[in-house]
């Protein structure tokens, strides 16, 4: 079986900028994959390569086997891209809009999946308004839905829920996650990372047109061994405890294993102290981002 | 088959749902030409023997309101696309460079026929215009506009901006067409001027569209078809070059 996406060598030469500096990735047919990385990494360079919106400088990239540059049509077939910009054509609404799409993909009758899209996105009311009465969020629903609209075994989505609301991020993501249970694969970039956490089962991460990590999201996650027990007490702890003050007049504790944290809780009470309050903080995407962007 | 003919379609959509701007201005344009020079110069100027001025005028205002109208349409269909962004929604479909340049092309073409046959039905009023050899006519048409609509598209590719699209309409297309013999014989001009105008692929446009009207040319016809047709075979292939390297289309 040939990977949804496999890129070799990819390099990205603008002018001055390298964009791309040798990139060798691989993605799995049926993966939810999350491209992570600070602005101007390369992500939406990378995408751009593959959807053939732009020509690498160097080395090769691949959909479902197909060459993006060598055998566009198929490669093209195969890839659903949802664009970072907010882009429309204020002369369609929404609807036409996606007829439209369609029909570039060449395929004539396509109403019910159409509908079936919209349903899905929330957009099934503002259908027949014209794109640009629709708000940014709306607008950028009617870019996913151009996505999917030929049904593409590959989806890759640039930030598809900047400027979106709290409801929509859910039935997106719900709708997106059932296409990924029906066998899409599904790559995803966004600077929310508890999203890319929750989504996502393996990561890449990106910086300066390098992949500086390229893992599942567990073994990521599990990359920092470092808890935090947030206690609110009665008193004031023994400085040998080694508290340091957190938030709200809090004590915080940084512990390894969990183990040490019993007989934490036996030294504070030892010390006549009791624990009114305790929150236990696991270390997330965002640390870890944190730590191997600074440290790449 | 399907990408082409809804790629079409939309730049059909795209101008006839403003025809108030694309097809009715023009129109009233040529109207106001007509008007004013045929008022001014009708009986001071005479070209060919027994032919008024006021008819005259009416080819080669025909083909100049076309020919304007097929260049505007491919060239401000991209620039609009690029500068919204929403081009992406063409390039990212499994769309060949040649039927992309066809699309755009036939849209363009379409939009000048239009116009075309628009200004011609307002002369009716102004004067009877004879029809001697209607199949010439749309030989001239068909490929001067494609020549256009060609340009139209590397100038869409090319501009980044609207000002620079402007600047190659002022500076090259409006020159092109205004010096190019629709309002006077090139036999009235100074030699010097002659000379030049037969270096304009416009002259030979309407000198032979004119002779499509009265069967009067200052070129034997076969001459200006076959100028035209090489300009367009040459103009085009140019363009089928910029479009499969994606000129300034995709980076
Ligand atoms: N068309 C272009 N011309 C010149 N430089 C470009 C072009 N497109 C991108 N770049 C440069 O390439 C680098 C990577 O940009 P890219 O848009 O891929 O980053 P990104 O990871 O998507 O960032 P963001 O999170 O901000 O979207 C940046 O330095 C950017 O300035
Ligand atoms: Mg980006």
């Amino acid at each position: 079986m040939s990977a949804a996406i496999r890129v070799q060598g990819l390099v990205k030469q603008f002018r001055q900028v390298r964009a791309l500096n040798d990139i060798d990735l691989e993605i799995k047919q049926g993966e939810f994959f999350g491209l992570l990385g600070p602005n101007g990494a390369g992500k939406t360079t990378l995408i751009s390569i593959l959807a053939g919106l732009t020509h690498a400088t160097h080395g090769k990239a691949e959909i479902m086997g197909f060459d993006v540059a060598r055998d566009y049509r198929r490669s093209r077939r195969a890839l659903g891209m949802v664009p970072q910009e907010l882009v429309y054509d204020p002369f369609f609404t929404a609807r036409e809009t996606l007829r439209l799409q369609s029909g570039y993909f060449g395929i004539r009758k396509n109403d019910d999946w159409i509908d079936h899209i919209l349903d899905h996105l929330g957009l099934t009311e503002h259908a027949d308004k014209n794109m640009r009465t629709l708000s940014g969020g709306m607008k950028r629903r009617v870019l996913v839905a151009q996505a999917l609209v030929h049904k593409p075994p590959v989806i890759v989505l640039d930030e598809p829920t900047a400027g979106v609301d709290v409801d929509l991020r859910q039935t997106l993501w719900e709708f997106i996650r059932s296409l990924n249970r029906e066998g899409h694969t599904v790559v995803l970039t966004t600077h929310y990372l508890e999203e890319a956490e929750t989504l996502c089962e393996r990561i890449a991460m990106l910086k300066q047109g390098r992949v500086v990590a390229l893992d599942s999201t567990r073994n990521l996650l599990s990359r920092r061994h470092e808890h935090q027990a947030c206690l609110t007490l009665d008193g004031m702890p023994p400085a040998e405890l080694g508290l340091k003050t957190g938030a709200g007049g809090t004590w915080v504790y940084v512990f390894q294993e969990y183990a040490q944290l019993e007989p934490m809780l036996a030294a504070i009470r030892k010390a006549g102290l009791t624990v009114q309050e305790m929150q236990l903080a696991e270390p997330d995407l965002e640390d870890v981002f944190t730590e191997i962007i600074r440290n790449s | 088959m399907t990408a082409f003919s809804t790629l079409l379609y939309k730049e059909l959509l795209r101008f006839w749902k403003v025809a108030f701007q694309t097809v009715l201005a023009p129109v009233i344009t040529a109207m106001l030409y007509l008007l004013i020079f045929s008022h001014v110069l009708e009986e001071r100027v005479q070209v060919y023997p027994g032919i008024s001025y006021t008819t005259f005028l009416v080819p080669g205002l025909i083909m100049m309101s076309m020919l304007q109208n097929a260049f505007a349409n491919s060239s401000s269909s991209l620039i609009q696309s690029k500068i919204t962004g929403n081009i992406v929604f063409v390039l990212v479909a499994p769309l060949s460079y040649l039927e992309f340049f066809s699309a755009y092309m036939l849209a363009s073409v379409i939009r000048g026929l239009v116009v075309g046959i628009g200004v011609g039905l307002v002369t009716v009023w102004f004067t009877e215009l004879p029809l001697l050899h209607p199949v010439w006519l749309i030989f001239f048409t068909a490929l001067s506009t494609g020549i256009l609509a060609a340009l139209g598209i590397v100038a869409g590719m090319w501009a980044e901006k609207f000002d620079q699209l402007a600047a190659f309409q002022n500076f090259l297309i409006m020159p092109l067409t205004f010096l190019s013999g629709v309002f006077y014989s090139i036999h009235s001009l100074p030699d010097f001027w002659q000379a030049a105008s037969h270096w304009n692929p416009v002259f030979y446009m309407i000198d032979g569209f004119r002779w499509g009207f009265f069967g009067l040319s200052d070129i034997p016809p076969a001459t200006s078809l076959l100028v035209v047709a090489v300009c367009f075979v040459a103009i085009s292939g140019f363009t089928l070059l910029l479009l499969k390297r994606g000129y300034k289309l995709r980076h």
